[in-house]
């Protein structure tokens, strides 16, 4: 947490110095109107001076009003640092998973970068507010108080040596039994939440299997759990309050009776002991607030190394220091790919999940890659826009490594369309010009028509502007998949890429698609990752991949022949077909 | 955006609800900053309290121990520095005894020391002392003292062993009064129409589900334990106040409704600036959301610096909302200190100035600043309350809601019930819609013989599954029959129709458990060999057996130990234990490897024999030898009749195979 803090915080030092000041100079002045009170009792009340009590009086006010200025710029400059601080932060970590390839972003996992971007900053962001304001606050107070105990009466001073130590205990006790029963909670409300979700999610087959007291048994025993573990948390709250306020109150009974003999031997002004007693009550605050906040610090910490752990990474693949002036479209480019005996592993595994891959890809023609789950088919036509870098071998387009292209200026040839169709939220058209801002309307309708997707969007009540959920979640999977080869289309690109990107669509639409494809865009290299054989059975190229290499490249009616494990693809997915 | 709506885009919707809730004030509640609530009204605040009070109603005789208990300790608290009062009056007395001393004769008697001063002009300590209790040459009485200091040892023990017995019995009211809402809503949902499942979105109904029984939790704990002390403290400690000082009571009585104020307008303030802040995260998160998900598609088609350009905007506006809201809910504490700050200097000036004429002793006016010090605390407590309330409320709101849906019909009384089932189903004259003005199936007459495979096949979101809904009554038919073995399905129970059904779903459900719980699904006394029996006939034995756990192996949450095929193949093992007279397929497998689909396709036929069976299907080569084939469309049935009657009729199940297998139909008809 430090080195985040540290590097993350250096802009504001100017800042934070003020603060530092300024919260010294509150903590200060808040110890200071007890010994202005006692002032009055000591040299106004006990000698009968009503002109002093004014004057001192006065004092006082002036002290309240430089306190209210000094806290109120505190809290100004707070609230800038800590906010700062949670934007710059943010900005980083943006900049820097922008720089991620694909190997980084799998390393981290999606979702837990967002968590990281949003939960973690805002939980550290958070405790850099508190210790900007109370965290300085209570130690300043804590020393500021016993300075001032001592200045009042030394002997006095001795109580706080027990009751220091007493309230520190008695505050350890109850967090260290605290923290457990949280943890301990916390997991049986993820319990209860996730017994919740699963008998949402399930509601069909748990009603199918005629399981529904089963489910009623198993969310009982969850709420019980949560119920007595809630008790425990509550109960213990209901003994802290009061104990914590009765030490505290047996200590100003302890120092009366101490500070009487003092007040009685006249060594010690009676003025001084009611400021002894409101310095000792500003102590004990001031501790026992620390205390709770610094049960925030170990999940800030926690956040911070996430943070840190994403900051810390250097991206592994980068433009090249010099890059290719690729030829523009017009000229000798054309767009074929060719894989070199490419090797691809992923950092630190023990077996590559690419092996001897060489294969050249043809403008005008398709070419397909089958294979089963594992086999490394996603992976193959990553190293296209070099989502990842081969580890040996190499990939070229147009006889250009992909390495030593600018990285923009490879992803503009390229079209690509994931595995999951992503949508970003926007219109249908914000989406299909995602690659080309400038396409225009009759371009956008032509590759729907292509993609299959016109029918569903003339239908829709904006049409091309009809809004789009994030990610998409208001259209339906198959057209969510149709607008994702559209998007590409739009971009016109010489290389088109089609991971596994027609699942979800029927076969009808499936073979439609394909059709009109091989149509419109004959001039281009197209690849095609697919699980079913009736959707590439008629690309001029199929590889067959099997557990990272090439186990047969030819056509259909090749491979049928040839190729062993592509007979045993098509016939397990025409079995039943085959049975009949 | 509301909160809910947050947690809708979210699937699941912890993270998104979590990062609202971040900064919010439910971390630091106690304290000014509770005054700025989340901003959510309820639709009906007054039925909604009502009703919310009515679910504490079972507890109402340990509700009134509670405040009994709260009474007597926040009376002992109260009282406490009114007698430590005396003890400082005592030392007072004492050390002005010796004080006097210094400039009075040895045996002085307090009258000849007034009478002193008085002639010396120092009229004002003279009639102080002359309202003291002085034994000059005595010093402190400490026999007193002690007393007194025993005494209020003793009074705050009192108040300490009551406060925790009142906290004590508060955990239990609440705890068990949230433990029976979320059973009641819990039993509700399994008496809910599927229809209302399918209706709202999930993570909307979990939402309601656990964070709003969450919030509704929090405040009663906090309204309940906090909210009747404070009202308790402020009006005990008004009373004392008034008891010692009119005069000062009043000045404080004047200082207090203007802090609250100055609270209060702040937060209005602030306010405006958190919901902005939260409006403004909700955007910056959904965009880091966005452009991380797309992490690929943002390079690959070159949006990084937009996508870094609208992260910056949507950045520096979070920035600067959340910097006004920090700051301005940052300055409610030192406000309403500054103006308690005013009050105590107030009361020490002119508490001051009354005991040194005499009209009030040194011990009341200590006790008097204690008083007020006291008194901020509640204040703001109180003032939150409307706040917190209103946001509890709504969330009560949104939890009746759910307990007031309209349920599934009754189960008949005497319901018929089926041990064992032929199969023979009959669909007669059925009509059903989902919407009451958009006519889906009509008239659907079909018979189905026992051992028969009824095939429904049509493009992507054609309804397929709808008959599946009426035929296990997820849904009711409107007009018709449905019979099964001659019963109507509605003269059974809704359980006692399923267990004659087994289903295996596209949606491979399996939920938090070990894979042998989740495979003795389908029957609850299944035996070990049984268990196994049935995932051998599932070709699931293998890759359960290669798991380093075996049949212990847990499902995780996003389950990766165990892919997509393997859960399908779970899943059926779960049909077979179960041993159903009718069968349900769901049949997809377009994510599935090859090999596992061959296994899928194995044990699927497998578990088609000898069984009346209904085939979703998605792939038409699976279904050719099916008994009946459905054909439907845009949610109706448009044909009907085996695979060879289909294909000589030359018309939609005719298209949809022709663009599958081109080559195969020349020799189909």
């Amino acid at each position: 947490m430090m080195q985040l803090l540290g590097t993350q915080l250096k802009p504001y030092w100017k800042s934070i110095t003020a603060i530092f000041f300024l919260v010294l100079v509150r903590a200060v002045t808040n110890l200071y109107l007890p010994t202005l009170n006692a002032d009055i009792i000591n040299d106004g009340v006990a000698t009968g001076d009503t002109g002093y009590i004014w004057t001192v009086g006065g004092y006082m006010l002036l002290v309240t009003l430089l306190q209210i200025i000094c806290t109120i710029i505190a809290a100004y400059l707070g609230a800038k640092v800590a906010m700062g601080f949670g934007r710059d932060v943010r900005a980083a970590l943006f900049r820097k998973v922008e720089s991620f390839s694909q190997g980084e972003i799998n390393h981290f996992g999606t979702p837990s970068l967002i968590t990281r971007g949003t939960n973690d900053v805002q939980q550290i962001q958070m405790v850099v507010a508190i210790g900007l304001s109370m965290m300085l606050f209570a130690p300043m107070t804590l020393i500021g108080g016993i300075i001032m105990a001592l200045r009042q009466d030394i002997p006095l001073s001795v109580t706080l040596v027990v009751i220091l130590p007493v309230m520190l205990a008695a505050l350890g006790v109850i967090l260290w039994r605290a923290l457990p029963l949280f943890r301990s909670m916390q997991k049986k409300i993820d319990r209860l939440n996730q017994v919740m979700r699963e008998s949402l999610s399930g509601v069909r087959v748990i009603r199918a299997f005629a399981r529904t007291d089963y489910e009623a048994r198993r969310f009982e025993e969850a709420n019980q759990d949560l119920t007595q573990v809630g008790l425990r948390v509550m109960r213990l709250f209901a003994i802290m309050f009061p104990a914590l306020f009765w030490i505290m109150n047996i200590s100003t009974v302890a120092i009366m009776w101490y500070g009487a003999i003092r007040v009685d031997s006249l060594e010690m002004p009676i003025g001084n002991l009611t400021a002894f007693i409101m310095y000792v009550m500003h102590i004990l605050f001031s501790v026992m607030m620390a205390s709770m906040l610094a049960s925030f610090v170990p999940r800030a910490a926690a956040s911070a190394a996430r943070i840190q752990e994403v900051l810390e990474v250097e991206p592994f693949i980068g433009d090249p220091a010099d890059p290719v002036q690729v030829p523009p479209l017009e000229g000798a480019r054309k767009g074929v790919v060719q894989f070199d005996n490419v090797e691809f592993r992923y950092p630190g595994a023990e077996a590559p999940v690419l092996t001897g891959i060489s294969f050249t890809a043809r403008p005008g023609e398709t070419t397909a890659i089958i294979g089963s789950t594992g086999s490394g088919k996603s992976t193959l036509i990553s190293l296209i826009p070099r989502l990842y870098d081969v580890t040996s071998g190499s990939v070229t387009i147009d006889g250009v490594d992909v390495r030593d292209m600018d990285r923009a200026q490879l992803w503009r040839h390229i079209g690509f369309v994931p595995q999951k169709a992503f949508l970003f939220s926007g219109t249908v058209a914000s989406n299909l010009r995602y690659g080309d801002e400038e396409a225009t309307d009759e371009e956008l309708w032509r590759a729907l028509e292509i993609a299959q997707g016109r029918d569903f969007v003339e239908a829709m009540p904006d049409r091309l502007e009809e809004p789009i959920m994030q990610g998409g979640a208001n259209v339906s999977g198959g057209q969510r998949q149709r607008l994702a080869i559209a998007r590409a289309l739009v971009k016109k690109a010489e290389v088109y890429v089609l991971d596994d990107s027609l699942s979800a669509l029927d076969f009808k639409t499936d073979s439609q698609l394909r059709a009109a494809l091989k149509r419109e865009v004959a001039d281009a290299t197209v690849f095609v990752v697919a699980q079913r054989v009736s959707s590439i059975m008629h690309a001029e190229q199929i590889i067959v991949l099997d557990e990272g290499t090439i186990a047969g490249l030819g056509t259909h009616e090749e491979l049928l022949k040839t190729c062993k494990t592509y007979q045993e693809i098509v016939y397990s997915q025409l079995s039943a077909e085959e049975a009949a | 955006m509301s909160r809910r709506q947050d947690l809708q885009k979210t699937e699941g919707g912890d993270r998104a609800g979590r990062t609202r809730r971040g900064p919010n004030v439910k971390e630091h509640r106690p304290g000014p900053q509770g005054l700025i609530g989340t901003g959510e009204k309820a639709k009906d605040f007054k039925g909604s309290f009502k009703r919310l009070v009515h679910t504490l109603h079972p507890e109402r005789t340990l509700i009134i121990v509670v405040i009994l208990l709260t009474v007597v300790s926040v009376g002992c608290q109260i009282g406490a520095p009114k007698i430590m009062a005396q003890a400082t009056d005592d030392i007072f007395e004492g050390a002005m005894s010796r004080q006097i001393d210094g400039y009075a004769g040895d045996d002085w008697t307090k009258e000849q020391v007034v009478a002193q001063l008085e002639a010396a002009g120092e009229t004002d300590q003279a009639k102080m002392l002359a309202e003291m209790d002085l034994r000059p040459g005595e010093g402190v009485n400490f026999a007193a003292v002690n007393k007194i200091l025993l005494i209020v040892i003793a009074v705050y023990l009192l108040s300490a062993l009551l406060g925790w017995l009142q906290g004590y019995l508060m955990a239990g009211i609440v705890q068990r009064t949230v433990y029976k809402l979320r059973r009641d809503v819990d039993r509700k949902i399994a008496r809910l129409p599927l229809s209302y499942f399918d209706k709202h979105a999930r993570g909307d109904i979990l939402s309601r589900l656990t964070n709003d029984i969450d919030n509704i939790q929090q405040t009663m704990q906090q309204v309940l334990m906090e909210i009747v002390r404070s009202i308790l403290t402020l009006v005990g400690t008004l009373g004392m106040m008034f008891w010692i000082s009119p005069l000062l009571a009043l000045i404080s009585l004047i200082v207090v409704p203007v802090s609250a104020a100055v609270a209060v307008v702040i937060a209005k303030r602030a306010q405006k600036y958190f919901s902005r802040q939260w409006d403004r995260t909700g955007d910056l998160n959904g965009h880091v959301e966005e452009m991380f998900t797309g992490h690929n598609i943002v390079k690959i088609f070159g949006r990084q610096r937009e996508a870094t350009a609208v992260f910056d905007e949507h950045n520096e506006g979070l920035y600067d909302a959340s910097f006004r809201a920090q700051f301005i809910s940052g300055i409610i504490m030192p406000a309403t200190m500054f103006v308690s700050n005013l009050n105590f200097v107030a009361v020490c000036v002119l508490g001051g100035l009354r005991v040194a004429n005499g009209t009030m002793s040194l011990g009341d006016v200590t006790a008097f600043i204690q008083y007020v010090q006291q008194f901020g605390m509640p204040i703001s407590q109180v003032a939150s309350v409307a706040n917190v309330l209103q946001s509890a409320v709504a969330s009560a709101e949104r939890v009746f809601e759910v307990l007031d849906e309209t349920e599934e019909s009754a189960d008949p009384a005497r319901p018929v019930d089926l041990k064992e089932s032929e199969g023979h189903i009959v669909f007669d004259n059925v009509s059903f819609r989902y919407v009451p003005d958009t006519p889906l199936i009509e008239n659907l007459n079909l018979e189905v013989q026992p051992g028969q495979t009824v095939a429904i096949v049509g493009p992507t979101g054609a309804g397929k599954t709808t008959l599946v809904n009426l035929l296990m009554r997820f849904y009711e038919i409107d007009e018709g029959t449905i019979t099964i073995d001659g019963v109507d399905t509605r003269a059974m129970s809704r359980d006692g129709l399923r267990r004659l059904f087994g289903m295996v779903l596209q949606d491979t459900w399996l939920f938090a458990g070990t894979l042998r719980e989740n495979i003795a699904y389908g029957r609850e006394d299944a035996t070990e060999d049984e268990i196994r029996a049935a995932a051998e006939a599932a070709h699931a034995d293998h890759f359960v057996r290669a798991l380093p756990d075996g049949y212990d192996t847990k499902v995780e949450d996003d389950s990766t130990n165990i892919s997509q095929g393997e859960r399908q193949l779970l899943t059926i093992a779960r049909a077979f234990l179960a041993d159903p007279q009718i069968l349900i397929l769901d049949e997809a497998t377009s994510s599935v490897d090859t090999r596992t689909e061959v296994l899928i396709q194995r044990a699927m036929a497998k578990l088609l024999t000898d069984r009346t069976s209904f085939v979703i299907a998605h792939r038409l080569s699976t279904i050719r030898d099916a008994d009946v084939i459905l054909v439907m469309n845009e949610g109706a049935i448009v044909e009907q009749g085996t695979h060879h009657e289909l294909l000589c009729a030359g018309g939609f199940y005719y298209d949809l195979y022709n663009a599958q297998f081109a080559e195969a139909l020349d020799e189909a008809c």
